[in-house]
């Protein structure tokens, strides 16, 4: 139930995420969702894309340091208080979350949200005992 | 002013013999209690016996930081350890740093050395000195105490850092020498106008600076900001501490070199030939008083040259002019010796870490700042920043504990390095000295 993520080491500099994007377009990769993490030295970008092995393969190629990780996609209901239930229901299994962000695209009327977990099994089981919906990497990429 | 005249102004002649005299005397016990001179001079085939002339020392083979490194800690002792009174070392990583001792007689030497320096640099009895060498492993600060009272000044050992409660002393007790590396001078000066002190309302005469080098433009800097007249000073641990060569403040033009105890001579890097006086090379020294530990023809790394023209001051010994480089890759930052292998060790230490580094030497305002560039390689990668950054306050710690050095760390991304010819670029210096 687990999707992919690879995340790509950048420096602070001008033009370091375009060519990112100009590698990714010339291996024909396309990008599912993307968020930044940065420091006032680097960066840390984190990217769902719809063929990580080439992406990846892509990418360490040209010269950047690529790092692959698991992650979770959870549907998250689109009302208010939707993401507080998630979090709330997290926090009180004592999961914690270490990073998240959003996917492009809406699965049915739910959003969707890509979260790191420090402990993803344990996480992927609380979900799941909860009735959440969480959507496999295969789907996802295909979303 | 002069501490020793007898020595410092006599004729070259009568030097020489005392040279010689000396000379003689540290091959031959250099060549009977330290193995590793013995069995230098063998396998150059030369005896003790064949040193006739003063002429004669370029027979002998060249003594390295490395040798000094392969003897470590005690190999290059001449005396045994009961009759060691001190001993220094200079920075090493988890290694081996140079490790060099001292008898009695050996630190009366050097404070002797140490008296004539800071007489040279405008010192004398009833001056009170306010030392910001570093105390410790450093020959720095203990150097420079005891010349203080040789000399008879009075000296306040405030050592390095604490720069706030430095400038309170300084304003509270009025010394009117200081002595410290040139860029903590100027660091000095600033912290002194952040807190509203005025430093050219001190009492500061004269300041002994060394252990690092510093131009002639920064010279005229400090003398203006500091409101003193600035002096060179020059030494190595290996050789004794400060007090090897000194500026005089009359001429402040070239340091004179102490030779009724050092011998210098200037040879080319490469090919290690001996170069005449006014040619520029690398500087080696055989010290000719030492006990505890005698170098012979050891090679300094600094580039320089000698001048022997008369000199205002009435010393008649050789000088040598303000040291313009080195003939290796060390960098001295805010006076602490750097080799980039030193920064090598440490990353290679560290889990996960691999040892793709550069470093970066600035200056900002009068301090050199460190950078170091690490790339970051897969192992080390992580998808979380806090994970990268843990990692960089690792390394940063590391190299402090190591080396005695802040340095600022910079991950950056693989193949960042210059790499020239395939041999990476190890250190870009910008500092304009």
């Amino acid at each position: 139930m687990k999707a992919e993520q690879i995340s790509v080491f950048l420096e602070n500099k001008a033009g370091r995420l375009c060519e990112v994007t100009g590698v990714l377009a010339e291996a024909q990769v396309n990008i599912r969702a993307l968020a930044l993490a940065d420091t006032s030295d680097f960066g840390v970008l984190r990217l769902i894309v719809d063929d990580t092995e080439k992406a990846k393969g892509a990418l360490k190629k040209a010269g950047f340091t690529v790092g692959k990780t698991n992650v979770l996609a959870v549907e998250v209901p689109d009302r208010p208080g939707g993401l507080h239930d998630i979090l709330n229901l997290l926090q009180s299994s004592g999961i914690n979350v270490e990073y998240m962000y959003a996917f492009v695209q809406q699965s049915g009327s739910n959003a969707v949200m890509i979260f790191r977990f420090d402990n993803t099994d344990n996480a992927l089981k609380v979900m799941q005992a909860n009735g959440l919906r969480v959507i496999d990497g295969k789907t996802l990429y295909g979303m | 002013m002069i501490y020793d005249i007898e020595y410092e102004t006599m004729p070259r002649e009568a030097l020489e013999a005392i040279q010689f005299r000396r000379l003689k005397a540290t091959i031959d016990r250099g060549y009977a209690s330290v193995p590793f001179y013995r069995k230098q001079f063998e396998a150059a085939g030369i005896t003790p016996g064949a040193i006739q002339s003063l002429k004669d020392l370029q027979k002998l083979p060249f003594t390295t930081k490395q040798d000094l490194r392969d003897n470590y800690p005690f190999g290059m002792f001449a005396v045994p350890m009961e009759n060691v009174v001190r001993i220094h070392a200079s920075s090493g990583t988890t290694g081996q740093p140079t490790v060099v001792g001292y008898t009695a007689r050996d630190v009366d030497t050097w404070a002797c050395l140490m008296a004539r320096s800071l007489m040279a640099g405008g010192a004398t009895r009833g001056d009170m000195i306010h030392n910001a060498y570093g105390y410790g492993l450093f020959t720095g600060g203990l150097g420079a105490h005891y010349g203080a009272e040789k000399l008879g000044a009075s000296v306040i050992p405030v050592s390095g850092g604490n720069t706030k409660r430095q400038v309170v002393i300084m304003k509270d007790f009025g010394p009117t020498i200081l002595t410290a590396t040139p860029s903590y001078a100027l660091h000095l000066a600033e912290v002194a106008d952040e807190m509203g002190v005025s430093f050219r309302d001190l009492k500061f005469k004269y300041g002994i600076f060394g252990a690092e080098p510093w131009s002639e433009s920064m010279r005229g800097d400090i003398e203006e900001k500091l409101g003193l007249v600035a002096v060179d000073i020059y030494g190595l641990s290996e050789v004794i501490g400060p007090g090897v060569a000194m500026e005089c403040y009359e001429a402040k033009k070239g340091l004179h070199i102490f030779e009724d105890h050092f011998i210098p001579e200037i040879i080319d890097p490469e090919t290690g030939e001996v170069l005449p006086y006014g040619e520029t090379g690398e500087l080696v020294f055989t010290s000719i008083t030492k006990e505890a530990f005698p170098v012979i023809r050891y090679r300094t790394r600094d580039i320089t040259s000698l001048n022997p023209e008369p000199c205002i001051c009435g010393r008649t010994m050789v000088r040598m002019n303000k040291v313009s480089g080195r003939s290796d890759d060390m960098l001295i930052i805010r006076g602490v010796n750097v080799f980039p292998s030193q920064i090598e060790s440490v990353l290679m230490e560290m889990q996960n870490v691999e040892p793709h580094y550069q470093l970066v030497v600035d200056r900002e305002g009068s301090l050199d700042i460190l950078t170091v560039m690490v790339e970051v390689s897969e192992s080390m990668f992580s998808d979380e920043v806090k994970t990268l950054q843990t990692m960089e306050k690792e390394i940063t710690k590391n190299i402090k504990d190591y080396l005695g050095v802040s340095a600022k760390v910079k991950l950056v991304e693989p193949k960042v390095i210059a790499r020239s010819q395939g041999k990476a670029v190890r250190v870009i210096d910008n500092r304009k000295i």
